[in-house]
């Protein structure tokens, strides 16, 4: 529809999270990663030649993995897409848990579009395996950690792009 | 692909497909193939074509009401209390679990 408003129209997560979560006591706010340079790359070689990733921050299982303690673990992983996940593991992250739900993994994981896509030669091919990163609220875990290790994975696995789609 | 416009857009990154959508469903609506397949063709397009960082493209889709916008992390005076009691709560969980370690 079109209207006018004297708001943004999308949601600030940034203002909507600083003040849930000082209303539960936590007296110092989340910092944001801000980067002042950002990195760009042009795609090496045509779209139809290429072999495209899919980096997910949903998780496998409940409580296994490496990041955090207790039901708050998160896992660094790379699984095969095929045959593809029919549930991943979402409950632990923030998502609108009243608005939506993570029933479909395509929602967030393209799994089965990806494939489609090298199926009908829109790219050369799907990897076949996508890639796990847990939430972190350490962003020196995420970059020195998480980030490489995925960099490895999309080498082993001939990657030309990824796409990452967080929850 | 995201649904959190702002987070992103203050972070960086090369290339942005956002969704306006509650936060869960980056890449579609759940079991909506058409919009999913739509959505991925838009990621694929802006992987091909942006030739600059911070490229954002909107997708052309909404969500079926707006009720998301203001209900999802709401502060207000009906629920402060029990917000505060489940700071409280989980602060205490998580030095339980790490007294376990």
């Amino acid at each position: 529809m079109d209207h006018y408003q004297p708001y943004r129209s999308f949601v600030s997560y940034i203002d909507r999270s600083r003040e849930y979560y000082a209303a539960q006591g936590y007296t110092r706010p989340y910092t944001w990663a801000r980067h002042d340079a950002v990195p760009f790359a042009p795609l090496p070689k045509p779209l139809s030649e290429c072999r495209v990733g899919l980096v997910t921050t949903a998780g496998r299982t409940g409580a296994d993995g490496a990041i955090g303690i207790g039901p708050f673990k998160r896992e660094l992983y790379a699984a095969p897409s095929e045959p593809p996940p029919e549930r991943l593991f979402t409950d632990d992250l923030f998502w609108d848990k009243q608005a939506t739900h993570t029933d479909d993994v395509d929602s967030f994981l393209p799994v089965n579009r990806l494939a489609e896509c090298a199926a009908s030669g829109r790219i050369g091919s799907a990897s076949p395996r996508f890639y796990g990163v847990p939430t972190d609220y350490s962003q020196s875990r995420t970059l020195q950690r998480s980030a490489p290790r995925i960099l490895e994975w999309c080498r082993e696995d001939c990657v030309d792009a990824v796409l990452l789609a967080g929850l | 692909m995201g649904c959190a416009r702002d987070i992103v857009e203050e972070c960086g990154v090369a290339r942005f497909l956002f969704s306006d959508f509650p936060l869960g469903n980056p890449c579609g609506k759940p079991w909506d193939t058409r919009m999913q397949r739509s959505i991925v063709e838009s990621a694929l397009d802006l992987l091909d074509r942006a030739w600059m960082p911070r490229t954002t493209v909107q997708t052309p889709f909404y969500w079926d009401n707006d009720g998301w916008r203001d209900t999802f992390m709401r502060v207000d005076d009906g629920n402060r209390e029990a917000l505060a009691r489940a700071g409280e709560e989980r602060r205490r969980r998580q030095a339980e679990l790490k007294a376990q370690r």
